[in-house]
């Protein structure tokens, strides 16, 4: 057992309670928190209580990361669960959802087994893995609910890939109904995308490299949300990255279908612009689009459109990336930089600081239906400490994901996690 | 070619030829008007020059060419220098060698310049940012064939006198067609008005944006024209999902004596070859001399060519 904690003289920020005051907050010797905001005082503080003072810096609940690669099993080159959680630590993120795609594909009970045990092992962090909606992402056959439920895993997702079988996709969504299974689709139809490397429009036409059309995004949500109507499952859009494809979901929100949508940081932050010369460590999926899709997305997520912000976190190494555009690997690392490249959007006062939170802690805990992301007494003590003020400048070499393919190498940013706890547990402390 | 010699005295800052984009209007001109003179050179009977004497170019084509990669052979053979030409198909790319590994390969030979075509778009810039030596880009995916461009510019020179004023249509498979690209760059630079003629399944997105008027109509679109420039139509594009048939795109795409009738009486016939009689061009249009200039075109892409790599080479 370990000294109960009194975290003291602090910002406690609670999205999930609506709560932003001055305080403090308490860790038990089991890890859970205790009592938090602004009734936890220096005072009255058993004598063999740990006193920390945090000097008016923040604690929040640590970041629910909803869409994250790891290499394990298949590609321990590019990030194993250590340097994954240490990455994830240094960026205050104190659980993730794991993609199924890796080699083989998390796609059967055995699988899940084997990454239960690795992540017990060598995780430092809470790990959530998903298993695919259909076997080896094929989009053919769907894999054992059920089954895998049991096991523990909390969503479906086909991770990189879309079903494009509407059939399929009305049967999985039937399916889920009935196993009350989270579905979680990458919107992106593969006839529409097939070759394509960047948005559509002027700039795919200048670079010479086949475009991605928005289309092949706003047809997937609109299909899948047609058969919403039909088959009421939990239904979640793990990113989208155009301002038509919000205008449907805004609609269906209105209408009253019940379901969520995300986005990356990515295209919160970056758009096709930055691609400049070939940076292949632009390359991504969903791609990077115009600006006025950029702004059209923060906007969704300051009006509550957009409920999640994930990193989007796709580990790559070197020799992936330096290769023509055309041929390099897709996506880049995110974990560490997720949250002060979104306190970027409030800095700049895109978003409100309770809306950004929200949809990096309380919003993704909410739709996988798990007790994280929030500051309530009897929750384990995932905190994230954050000075968010305190400037940096991103480094590939400070970086501690095995992959350095991260797309905003020398930005300025602002606000920086000092310490990382799981379960009242200090894992990481900034130097 | 009057305003070409005036600026001749132009410097040209960069070490790479890699597309149309990166050059300036006073570099374009100094290209235009070294080649000039070495169409004279290349009419004469003793063709040789010590220009670039000792210097090794290498020519490294990831795609089939037989025009493009000859016209370099040719160019940096007239100039002096040592040329190489790779042979993909038996090289280590085959066994899975990345670009950039046979670029570093390239450059431990110490080559001066390397000749590059490659199907994916930015290759070039990708190769050039790893070698010592200079880059000439000979055509990367659908992004920029600049010495192609540049030799249609000569080739409208040494026709017309003049490029600025013109009326130019460029015709046919827009979409994936490199040649397209840097010509609507550098015709925009050098003051023509340029009208694309494409089905729409063949345009770009936003190609309006590059400075162009779009057409889907060819006698609209070659109205009043000084140039028709047609671009191959490659054979996969033919069938089914771009296009219904070779026939139909012929009948309201290919270049005939009765669409031509729209443009001007004088107007002359491009093509950068290789060409589909037939499919995109009328056979009889094709080999026309009084309107066709597509055998011109090669011969001056020869001395254009010698004037990129005399020009680009001697950056180093």
């Amino acid at each position: 057992m370990m000294k109960e904690q009194y975290l003291l003289n602090a910002r406690i920020i609670d999205p999930k309670n609506d709560i932003d005051e001055i305080g403090g907050l308490i860790i038990d010797q089991h890890g859970l928190i205790k009592a938090s905001g602004k009734k936890v005082k220096d005072q009255n503080i058993p004598s063999n209580a740990e006193k920390i003072d945090l000097k008016k810096h923040i604690i929040m609940p640590g970041l629910v990361d909803m869409k994250v690669f790891v290499g394990e099993p298949g590609y321990e080159y590019k990030e194993n669960f250590r340097t994954l959680s240490d990455a994830a630590l240094s960026g205050g993120i104190t659980s993730a959802v794991l993609m199924p795609n890796t080699h083989p594909v998390i796609d059967n009970v055995s699988m899940v087994d084997f990454l239960k045990r690795r992540g017990r092992d060598k995780c430092k962090i809470n790990i959530f893995p998903t298993a695919s909606l259909t076997k080896n992402t094929n989009g053919v056959e769907m894999t054992e609910f059920g089954l895998l439920m049991k096991k523990g895993i909390i969503a479906f997702t086909d991770g990189v890939r879309t079903v494009q079988n509407p059939q399929v996709m009305a049967r999985i969504m039937n399916y889920a109904n009935q196993s009350k299974s989270l579905v979680i689709q990458h919107a992106e139809d593969e006839y529409l995308s097939e070759g394509g490397l960047i948005n559509e429009g002027e700039i795919s036409t200048r670079l010479g490299l086949k475009g991605i059309p928005y289309l092949a995004e706003k047809i997937i949500v609109e299909r899948d949300l047609s058969f919403l109507e039909e088959y009421q499952c939990r239904y979640h859009i793990s990113e989208i990255s155009s301002k038509k494809t919000l205008s449907v979901i805004e609609k269906a929100k209105k209408e009253g279908k019940i379901f969520t949508a995300g986005v990356s940081i990515n295209n919160l932050t970056l758009n096709e612009k930055d691609i400049g010369d070939f940076r292949t460590f632009l390359k991504l999926s969903p791609p990077l689009r115009t600006e006025n899709d950029r702004l059209s997305l923060v906007e969704g997520v300051n009006n509550g459109s957009i409920d999640t912000i994930v990193s989007d976190h796709k580990p790559e190494d070197e020799e992936s990336k330096r290769l023509t555009f055309s041929q390099a690997a897709t996506g880049a690392t995110g974990l560490e930089t997720l949250l002060p490249l979104a306190l970027e959007l409030y800095h700049n006062k895109n978003i409100k600081l309770n809306k950004l939170l929200a949809a990096l802690t309380s919003n993704p805990a909410k739709i996988l239906n798990i007790n994280k992301g929030n500051l309530n007494k009897g929750s384990d003590a995932d905190l994230c400490i954050l000075d968010i003020n305190k400037p940096f400048i991103v480094k590939k070499s400070t970086l501690k994901s095995k992959s350095k393919n991260t797309p905003i190498e020398d930005r300025k940013l602002k606000g920086k996690v000092l310490k990382t706890y799981i379960k009242g547990k200090l894992m990481y402390e900034s130097n | 070619m009057a305003i070409i010699k005036k600026l001749k005295a132009v410097k040209i800052n960069q070490k790479h030829l890699l597309g149309i984009q990166d050059l300036t209007f006073p570099e374009v001109n100094k290209i235009l008007s070294e080649a000039k003179t070495f169409i004279k050179l290349n009419r004469s009977s003793s063709k040789k020059s010590d220009e670039l004497r000792g210097k090794t170019q290498i020519n490294l084509f990831f795609e089939p060419s037989t025009r493009t990669q000859s016209s370099f052979e040719l160019a940096g053979k007239r100039l002096g220098a040592d040329v190489m030409s790779m042979n993909i198909v038996n090289s280590a790319i085959k066994k899975g060698e990345t670009l950039i590994d046979t670029a570093m390969t390239l450059n431990a030979m110490h080559p001066d310049i390397i000749v590059i075509r490659h199907s994916d778009s930015g290759a070039p810039n990708l190769l050039a940012q790893k070698v010592n030596c200079s880059v000439i880009n000979a055509g990367d995916g659908r992004r920029e064939h600049p010495t192609q461009a540049l030799l249609d510019a000569l080739t409208i020179i040494n026709r017309k006198g003049k490029i600025t004023g013109l009326k130019i249509a460029i015709c046919g498979d827009i979409l994936h067609s490199r040649v397209a690209r840097s010509n609507i760059y550098l015709m925009n630079m050098l003051g023509a008005k340029i009208n694309v003629v494409a089905p729409k399944t063949l345009l770009p997105h936003s190609i309006e944006k590059l400075g162009v008027k779009v057409f889907n109509d060819m006698k609209k679109g070659l109205d009043k024209c000084d140039i028709v420039m047609m671009l191959r139509l490659q054979n996969e594009r033919m069938h089914g999902s771009f296009l219904p048939s070779p026939r139909e795109y012929y009948e309201y795409f290919g270049l005939t004596q009765d669409k031509l009738l729209s443009a001007k009486k004088d107007a002359l016939i491009m093509h950068p070859g290789p060409m589909n009689r037939g499919v995109e061009i009328d056979t009889n249009l094709a080999d026309d001399i009084n309107r066709s200039v597509i055998r011109e075109q090669v011969e001056l892409g020869v001395a254009v060519r010698m004037a990129c790599l005399k020009i680009f080479c001697k950056k180093i």
